[in-house]
């Protein structure tokens, strides 16, 4: 490529054109612009005049300098100019490229990919063979060998960031294993590795090392944690650069489960800062709704935080018999339940009936034996839905009869009369200790104290159940803690008090770790390897490279004590690990973890994203060739006198103006077309039907009211012309005295904009016509989907208290006597506003005087619209009824459809008393 | 280099109208119904269709001039009925029809020509509607009135058009102490207007020269090297800087309008120039309150 300081030619043969440009100067001289013809009856005027200059007849020179300049960029233009034209010497033999592969590059993983490519195709061009090797995902020994570039290429695809940080032990293993001297091309992270310095040396032992590293700084997320009340998020950076705000967002589900983010917060570093500290404090309800935290704009495993148990804190409800004494705190019975979980539980309280209500994870009842019928059915349902309910024992129950003789739904086991008690002043024997935790009891693994001594309890009854619902007993056997499941919740019972009464239990740290162990509280240290032997977890949900959360396969369990210790990696991938009771959360970065940015040695070549890109000026040359024409020509069309002011302003204006010009006239054209369209409206009647968005379904209502209109043209004196589609969001309604609103299942709901005007076009007199068109199938109810549809349309509606159409109602006398209002289908179930409570009816009267306003809206489901539905030709669309019966139905339809309308234009006119006498004399009484 | 001609398609009109009264008489109907036709009687007793006054009959009187009915009525004298004077004047036209007539500037104006023969026609309608006689110069047409004299005119203005670039105005056919209108752009040489004019006022002619001008004769908003071509495309003149030449054409129209006033006042006529933008029933009413000034 031939090249001038730093752009370079792809075409330079064509820059000779350039010579040509001196000739063409002379040429473009020479020629002046040629005279417009014009004809002028005043030229007698002007003949003999002469002109004063004569010089003009040549190009002037600026004209012909804008000219030369735009023929040299169109020259230069297409002989391809490119600024920083890449020159790199390529160096020869095998290649190895060299990808960390963790989850530190993936946020800027496509330019890494870009840059891998570029480098592939160079070494495809010099014809090296090449190799490439994510170190966190090494090939076997033996398959590793070099390739075409093209092969290589075509396995980039598949090579992913994974979720950890490659290993340093495998990564020097292998390198030892490979044989054969190369170069290599490193992908590096930046992030330090203490394996680093080794591998390097190793490599630079085969061949030249360069390094690719990202000037950007790794961002890291660190796990939530707690703090006062409030959420701790502390966010990490390789470099500390200047001050930068970094937005952490909060997601999880909202109440209606749909994942969303709840939260944000920014987090500033300052400058110099590798670390920064951010408070989030949130309501219990949202934060136990929490599910991750991650860093915005950064797509990596790093910058997500799942969040566990450890993040929840749960609603317990303590409830103890009532206090017998005042004052004596520590005998109280919830004393120490209350010091164990204040830290880590909401605690509430209340009636038993009220906390069901509030749903609370765990339900703690200290010594209470009698509970209403109510209350225990409430809380049996609760249990079974899932809840956990913690009984302690005490002095009630152990003298109680409850749970003698058969086993009480909420209790584990049956009990016997009376209890125990070991070691005291009237007994024989010592206190006695607890057993060590069984493997199938939820306690195994934890370090009973020998300081913990049990010297009362109450007795279970033998039972076959009796051995399987034991979690923890005495070192004589006798259980200590007994738990049944039910459905999906569980009860637990505590032999002991659950103060210090009974037992020292309640002293000791064992108690608080029972608790943890049964979820009723959660713990805010970090686990360690003592609290999770012996247990095993299962992944859940999975963290990839990406930092995208994805159901896991099915993996084999992995300990506990792994789970505590050990850094993510392939065998321990990062992710949501679920337990028997409880979820725990391995983020990538730990909470000791900190990012330091790697140092490479001086003699490696580091290069960043910053290498000059290739730019093509091309475009730029064209365009400042083409931009120095359309000067050219509005200064040709000035020189010779061609450019008016109105010329110019077109030109300009076609250039800048053209679409905003379009914009405008749409605009204008639409409202002209509204307002043609509310001139329509309000110069005749005009009945309305709304929108559904199902055309079938408009188009019966469309054709129903055309029906419907043709019968009140014909035999009243409301004349209406064709119905009108009225579109809750966008039209007008208070022009129309009628809406016609079918319902449909699928119809979207309105805005709150379209509710707000319907709601004010209910209150200013008009009437809406709900039909939900089932009365087939239910008569009019909301169990059918149209029914609850509809409910749940009108819910934002100003809808007065409705009642079902009363005999007496205007709408039966408006214009036809009627009693039913059939549509396509028989319901008598039409519903409007309701009479007011003082109707009554006067003396004589077979009306009661009934309410003055025109009822806001008709509620039925008799598709009165098929019924009045005419085709063009003026023919029923649909069938009704069968026969002479079918044909009457729908003649019925049609009278109350007038009458309909006649009580929407006239009110209760004919509710007026003067019509009565003429009504009597027609009903014939 | 003659533009189509607007009255050949005014013919075209004419014929397809299949009437004798082409649009350009209709359109001078309706500028003439601007201006109001005033009576044009004498005030005193004389030749005419309006009722002046009775008058006891007295010796000389024929008896067939005596109104029997007024008579009648009265005791013992008769009467004689009297008529208003309504002296018809005879008005000359000129019309210029040479082909420098043939221009408009923008397609909305209307030509020179047709400017001109829209307002010649007009006061053609008012003078014959008020029973003068009307006569047109350019074909020798003697003054004469009615209607058929309307159609006559109509006819020579439609159809009529010189080949030459700039005809100097004649008065053929010009009655004595007749009244002359001149319509024209006045563009071509001055000195056989000039003649023109001292030779009817040589024969008591009264009269008013109007001029008729495009806008951009007025305003010659050209520049730039342009050729400059008459209409018939005798005469170009051509120009490299047509800016430059503004001021020197201004100048010598100015000077070509003073001359024709001067002329006019020595004669005792009238002059006045109208441009094609301008309302053409501003200069009707001028050409009308100008021949109405001899009375």
């Amino acid at each position: 490529m031939f090249t001038i300081g730093s752009v370079g030619f792809t075409a330079p043969w064509l820059l000779l054109g350039l010579i040509a440009l001196p000739i063409l100067w002379l040429l473009l001289r020479a020629v002046p612009p040629a005279p417009i013809r014009r004809m002028f009856p005043g030229v007698a005027l002007l003949l003999g005049l002469a002109d004063d200059e004569t010089q003009t007849d040549r190009t002037p020179w600026w004209l012909l300098l804008l000219r030369t300049i735009a023929i040299a960029a169109a020259i230069i233009g297409f002989a391809g100019p490119v600024l920083n034209p890449k020159t790199e010497t390529v160096g020869t033999g095998p290649l190895l490229v060299l990808v960390e592969g963790g989850w530190a590059e993936a946020q800027d993983w496509n330019r890494r990919i870009d840059r891998i490519e570029a480098l592939l195709d160079e070494a495809g061009q010099a014809g090296r063979e090449t190799a490439l090797v994510a170190l966190t995902d090494l090939p076997p020994e033996d398959g590793f060998v070099f390739q075409s570039a093209d092969a290589i290429a075509t396995q980039l695809p598949g090579i992913l960031p994974q979720a950890w940080l490659p290993d340093g032990e495998t990564v020097l293993s292998w390198l030892d294993a490979v044989e054969g001297d190369f170069d290599t091309f490193w992908l590096s992270s930046g992030l330090a590795l203490d394996w680093r310095e080794a591998a390097l040396d190793d490599l630079q032992s085969r061949g030249s090392v360069t390094v690719f590293e990202s000037p950007r700084a790794v961002l890291g997320l660190k796990p939530a944690s707690f703090a006062d009340g409030n959420i701790e998020l502390e966010v990490l950076r390789s470099r500390g650069g200047s001050d930068a705000v970094v937005g952490v967002a909060a997601h999880g589900l909202d109440p209606n489960g749909t994942p969303r983010q709840l939260a944000r917060l920014d987090i500033e570093f300052d400058a110099g800062d590798t670390a920064a500290t951010g408070l989030l404090s949130l309501p219990a309800e949202l934060r136990n709704r929490v599910t991750r935290f991650e860093i915005e704009g950064v797509r990596s495993a790093g910058a997500v935080s799942l969040t566990d148990d450890s993040l929840r804190r749960r609603e317990v409800a303590i409830l103890s018999a009532r206090e017998e004494r005042e004052g004596l705190q520590l005998l109280s019975p919830t004393h120490y339940l209350e010091q164990a979980l204040v830290d880590t539980a909401d605690l509430i309280d209340g009636a038993i009936t009220d906390i069901v209500l509030a749903n609370p994870d765990v339900v703690i009842l200290a010594d209470i034996v009698t509970l209403a019928d109510s209350e225990t059915e409430a809380l049996e349902t609760w249990v079974r839905e899932g809840g956990l309910l913690l009984r302690f024992a005490g002095t009630r129950l152990a003298g109680s009869d409850y749970g003698r003789d058969a086993e009480d739904v909420l209790m584990p086991v049956r009990l016997r009369a009376g209890g125990r008690t070991v070691g005291g002043a009237m007994s024989w024997g010592e206190p006695k200790a607890l057993r060590p935790f069984g493997p199938d009891s939820p306690f195994f693994g934890l370090v009973v104290p020998e300081d913990v001594t049990v010297s009362s309890q109450v007795m279970a009854q033998p039972d076959p159940t009796l051995a399987e619902r034991t979690i923890a007993s005495l070192a004589d056997g006798t259980p200590l803690v007994t738990r049944k499941r039910l459905d999906l919740g569980q009860v637990v019972l505590f032999h002991v008090t659950a103060n210090a009464d009974w037992s020292s239990l309640p002293l000791s740290g064992l108690f608080v770790q029972m608790l943890e162990r049964l979820a009723v509280s959660t713990q805010s240290a970090a686990l360690t390897a003592e609290d999770l032997e012996g247990t095993t977890w299962t992944l859940d949900q999975q963290l990839t490279g990406f930092g995208e959360v994805a159901e896991a396969g099915i993996l084999p369990g992995v300990a506990g004590e792994a789970l505590a210790e050990g850094p993510p990696g392939p065998d321990l991938p990062p992710g949501l690990y679920s337990g028997e009771n409880r979820r725990i959360a391995l983020n990538v970065l730990g909470r000791e973890a900190s990012l330091s940015p790697a140092v490479w040695p001086a003699d490696v070549p580091v290069e960043g994203f910053a290498i000059q890109q290739e730019t093509p000026l091309a475009g730029m040359a064209l365009s400042l060739a083409l931009l120095a024409l359309l000067v050219d020509v509005l200064a040709a069309l000035a020189l010779s006198g061609r450019l008016t002011g109105a010329t110019a302003a077109l030109v300009l204006a076609a250039l800048i103006a053209a679409p905003e010009a379009q914009a405008q006239e749409s605009q204008a054209q639409e409202s002209q077309a509204d307002i043609e369209r509310l001139l329509a409206a309000t110069s005749e009647v005009r009945l309305a039907y709304v929108v559904t968005g199902d055309t079938t379904l408009d188009a019966t209502s469309e054709a129903g009211l055309r029906g419907l209109s043709d019968v009140l043209f014909r035999r009243t004196s409301i004349e209406p012309v064709e119905p009108v589609a009225v579109n809750l969001e966008m039209d007008e309604l208070s022009v129309y005295p009628f809406l016609y609103w079918p319902i449909s299942e699928s119809q979207p709901r309105p805005s709150p904009d379209a509710y707000e005007r319907l709601n004010r076009y209910l209150r200013t007199g008009g009437m809406i016509l709900f039909d939900t068109r089932d009365a087939s199938t239910s008569g009019f109810s909301t169990a059918t989907p149209n029914g609850r549809r509809l409910q749940q349309l009108a819910l934002p509606l100003d809808i007065p208290p409705l009642e079902p159409i009363p005999s007496d109602h205007v709408l039966t006398r408006t214009f036809y006597l009627l009693q039913d209002f059939p549509g396509r289908f028989v319901s008598r179930d039409v519903w409007v506003e309701a009479a007011p409570e003082d109707a009554e009816r006067a003396e004589g009267m077979p009306f009661r005087n009934l309410n003055d306003n025109v009822t806001p809206v008709v509620i039925g489901g008799n598709d009165w619209a098929a019924a009045w539905a005419v085709d063009a030709r003026g023919a029923p669309m649909y069938p009704v009824g069968r026969g002479f019966a079918g044909e009457r139905q729908r003649e019925i339809a049609y009278r109350f459809g007038v009458n309909l309308i006649m009580h929407v234009l006239t009110g209760n006119y004919k509710s007026d008393q003067v019509h009565v006498p003429a009504l009597l004399d027609r009903l014939g009484q | 280099m003659s533009q189509p001609s607007a009255f050949t398609g005014l013919r075209r009109d004419a014929e397809a109208l299949a009437g004798p009264l082409p649009p350009l008489l209709a359109d001078a109907e309706h500028l003439a119904a601007s201006v109001m036709s005033g009576a044009h009687g004498r005030r005193r007793v004389g030749q005419g269709d309006e009722f002046w006054q009775y008058r006891p009959s007295h010796a000389g009187d024929e008896a067939r001039m005596i109104d029997w009915r007024r008579s009648a009525r009265a005791d013992d004298a008769l009467f004689v009925r009297e008529r208003e004077w309504q002296a018809a004047q005879s008005v000359m036209l000129w019309l210029d029809m040479g082909q420098s007539m043939q221009f408009a500037s923008k397609k909305d104006l209307p030509t020179k020509a047709i400017e001109a023969r829209r307002i010649a026609l007009a006061l053609s309608v008012l003078l014959i509607r008020g029973g003068e006689r009307v006569g047109l110069t350019n074909l020798g047409m003697p003054p004469r009135a009615g209607q058929v004299q309307l159609m006559r005119l109509t006819t020579a203005f439609a159809t009529r058009e010189d080949e030459t670039e700039y005809t100097p105005p004649d008065l053929k056919a010009a009655p004595l102490r007749s009244r002359a209108v001149f319509v024209s752009d006045f563009m071509g040489e001055l000195a056989p207007i000039e003649r023109a004019i001292t030779k009817a006022a040589d024969r008591g002619i009264n009269g008013a020269l109007l001029q008729v001008l495009d806008p951009q004769e007025e305003a010659f908003p050209f520049d730039g090297r342009t050729i400059f071509e008459s209409v018939g495309g005798t005469l170009r003149h051509e120009t490299l800087k047509a800016g430059d030449l503004r001021d020197r054409y201004l100048d010598r129209l100015a000077e070509r309008k003073a001359a024709l006033r001067d002329l006019t006042r020595a004669i005792g006529w009238q002059f006045h120039t109208h441009h094609t933008g301008q309302s053409a029933s501003t200069a009707l009413l001028w050409l009308y309150t100008a021949l109405e000034r001899g009375h």
